[in-house]
């Protein structure tokens, strides 16, 4: 048996001293895109943060292994390092910061910690705007402080953007599609599924099934009570879709 | 940074075998205590004009009546005066540091991180450096350059020998004897500073730097500058250095004064980093600047910038006075303290002339248990129609410990004055820090990150290879701020 990317085994995680996730089992292999849904209030942020390592978050039990490594004694910069991003449901402002130098102590910082050299600044610059160009973001937006200003559509485009230039191995996509009406979804998808590859995961998580019409997951799961209570192909989207979420949180709390 | 290393080496060493003014001077030390013995000595030390001695005396006669300012939002014990000695010839390297070992292990780290040339850590840490001659003169390079304008940039030691009647035209013309306790300890036992006159229409053709200033190493806790911009000039100044400096006087009390004539301009930067002591606070200096620039010429501008991120206390309000019609005054400045540093500055922009105008803008960063006051007055005069200022005033406050305060005044007595005060205090929310540590930077990076971003409007004012340095030095300050 290949080695999963990502495998989740009966965690279990407490916020506040109250528990969230109550014995989550989850693989993703390398190349697939699995997508997480489930009503609000399921546990799918809390996910999202504990795989990131926020602090607050507690694994209470059970085990994250990436790459058959856990990651659950590491900070979060360290789990960047090791390629897993999170595009966040809300992107944070960082005043004064313009996007350029914000994607250049990413990718040092990530480099720092592997011990790679740092990039330089002129060709740094070319790569980003190449990358930006493919999201429909002009150099003016890379000039700008971090999300300070910009529209929902702009803040999950940035994120994507942010995603692109950290190439990482595993992606969380956390709510990507929340707040965007639909061309500004076409654009986001489209970012994301440029950056599909063989040797690129990802967990798209979303309340919605509208954003799979675009990001075609090869599995997707229902997410009640801290468990994932059912698995499927896309089809299981469109399911839940027609029945709703009730049935799957009275199975959660039976 | 590696350049400036050499051309201190160079500047100073050519200092001692060719300007010889203050090697001359027998090694001597006046005796402890301030006394009218101690002025006469330090004046007679330096051959002073007689003019200048009756300054220095009426200043200290002054000093006599006037009592320690309270008013300030620092604590630290009483000064014993009596305690002290107000001139020692430049120091013999027997007294130094003899090697790196000897220097506090803290201070090596900072300047590693700083990426500081390890000889010029030796001259910063104040240890005895054996100086290695070139032949290559820097100094007397941009000397040439200078001269051959009209400049005047020298000691003001050296001035009082060479340009005495400016001197005496302007000295204590911006900050008057009296003004001020410490500025009137200065004033009567000022020991070394900078002179720069930029005659009529001259531009000043590089960024003049106390660097690059013979014996500035030695320039002592009360040091005097007097920078005279005449009708059309224009200098840019820097003061200080991003590296920690140390010193062995606690206090240091110094005096600068501005003047710009008519369509001149003088930009005046500043990076502050003495010593601020321990964790608690023991051993940093205090430093009490009075700091203050007339606009005495239309359309004549003064622009202050300022990082301040060194000393135990910080007392520093550096001020304009808009006397000429549309001149125009700038305060941008960014303090940080962090542990147990205190801070109270701010500026005082006073309009006087029809017109003028005046932008404030202060960021502060506390962290660690330190406490920080923003103190700033903005004065529009009966004569000041259509003054204008816009101060922007805002606070970071890193942990839980520390303090943030702000103390605006404003008077106006024109009613066509426009006087605009924003002020905001925040913090680092966790949102951020977590943020910046999914995308890979480390929590001390994105701090200095964060931080860097706050005072960017501030940054941006400095000269290039300043700036470089003092947003390096920004995330330095805040080390151990965070976890």
């Amino acid at each position: 048996m290949t080695q999963k990317m990502l495998e989740i085994k009966d965690l279990h995680a407490t916020v506040d001293g109250k528990e969230i996730l109550k014995g989550l089992n989850l693989s993703i292999g390398a190349g697939e895109v699995h997508a997480i849904m489930g009503p609000n209030g399921s546990g799918k942020s809390t996910l999202s943060y504990v795989l990131a390592g926020r602090d607050g978050y507690e694994v209470t039990g059970g085990d994250v292994l990436y790459d058959g490594e856990s990651l659950v004694d590491l900070v979060p910069e360290e789990r960047a390092a090791k390629g897993l991003f999170l595009a966040f449901q809300y992107p944070v402002e960082i005043p004064g910061v313009t996007n350029m130098i914000f994607l250049k102590n990413a990718v040092n910082g990530v480099r720092k910690q592997r011990g790679e050299p740092e990039l330089d600044a002129m060709e740094f610059l070319k790569f980003v705007r190449v990358k930006a160009k493919a999201l429909s973001m002009t150099d003016d937006m890379l000039k700008r402080a971090v999300n300070v200003g910009f529209s929902g559509g702009e803040k999950k485009r940035n994120e994507i953007l942010q995603m692109a230039v950290l190439e990482p191995r595993l992606a969380v996509l956390d709510e990507t599609d929340s707040g965007l009406d639909i061309d500004a979804l076409k654009v986001v998808a489209d970012g994301v599924n440029a950056l599909r590859g063989p040797e690129r995961s990802m967990l798209v998580i979303t309340h919605y099934q509208r954003l799979l019409d675009y990001i075609v997951p090869d599995h997707v799961h229902i997410l009640a009570g801290g468990r994932i209570v059912r698995s499927g192909d896309k089809g299981l989207a469109l399911e839940l879709e027609e029945r709703g979420y009730a049935e799957f949180v009275d199975q959660a709390a039976a | 940074m590696a350049l400036n290393a050499q051309t201190i080496e160079q500047v100073r060493d050519l200092g001692k075998y060719k300007y010889g003014f203050e090697t001359e001077i027998e090694m001597e030390t006046a005796p402890k205590g301030l006394s009218e013995d101690t002025v006469r000595f330090i004046s007679a030390k330096k051959n002073e004009p007689e003019w200048m001695l009756e300054w220095r005396l009426r200043a200290y006669r002054h000093w006599l009546t006037m009592k320690t300012p309270e008013w300030a939002h620092v604590h630290y014990p009483p000064i014993d005066f009596q305690d002290s000695y107000y001139y020692a010839a430049p120091k013999s390297d027997d007294d130094r540091p003899k090697s790196l070992d000897e220097v506090d292990p803290k201070l090596l780290e900072t300047y590693k991180k700083l990426g500081i040339p390890l000889e010029e850590q030796k001259f910063l840490a104040g240890v005895a450096v054996d100086a290695v001659f070139d032949s290559v003169s820097v100094t007397t390079t941009y000397k040439k350059q200078l001269e051959d304008q009209g400049i005047i940039f020298c000691s003001i030691s050296e001035a009082l020998q060479t340009h005495p009647e400016l001197v005496r035209q302007y000295i204590g013309s911006v900050v008057p004897y009296t003004d001020n306790f410490y500025a009137t300890l200065n004033s009567a036992v000022f020991s070394d500073g900078s002179f720069v006159y930029i005659p009529k229409g001259v531009r000043c053709p590089m960024e003049l730097s106390t660097y690059f200033r013979i014996n500035a190493r030695d320039t002592g806790q009360f040091e005097r500058t007097l920078i005279i911009a005449d009708e059309g000039s224009y200098v840019s100044y820097l003061e200080g250095c991003t590296a920690p400096q140390r010193d062995e006087n606690q206090l240091h009390a110094a005096v600068v004064e501005l003047v710009t004539h008519d369509d001149a301009e003088i930009k005046y930067s500043t990076v502050q980093n003495w010593y601020p002591g321990d964790e608690d606070g023991k051993g940093g200096i205090y430093n009490f600047v009075t700091k203050r620039g007339a606009c005495r010429g239309r359309n004549s501008k003064i622009s202050w910038t300022q990082v301040e991120t060194g000393s135990a206390i910080t007392w520093k309000y550096p001020s304009c006075i808009l006397q000429g019609d549309n001149s125009v005054g700038e305060f941008y400045s960014v303090a940080i303290t962090n542990n147990a540093q205190q801070a109270d500055t701010g500026t005082k922009m006073i309009h006087l002339g029809k017109n003028t105008s005046s932008r404030i803008i202060s960021k502060g960063i506390s962290a660690g248990k330190a406490e920080q006051t923003y103190r700033g007055l903005v004065r529009i005069g009966p004569r000041a129609t259509g003054a204008r200022n816009y101060t922007q005033c805002d606070s970071l406050l890193i942990g839980d410990k520390c303090g943030a305060h702000t103390v605006p005044y404003i008077e106006s007595r024109n009613r066509t004055a426009r006087v605009e005060h924003e002020a905001t205090t925040s913090k680092i929310s966790d949102d951020q820090l977590f943020y910046c540590r999914q995308r890979g930077i480390g929590a001390e990076d994105a701090v200095a990150l964060i931080v860097n971003g706050f005072c960017r409007d501030v940054l941006q004012h400095l000269p290039m290879e300043f700036a470089v340095e003092a947003q390096k030095l920004v995330g330095i300050s805040l080390e151990g701020s965070v976890g």
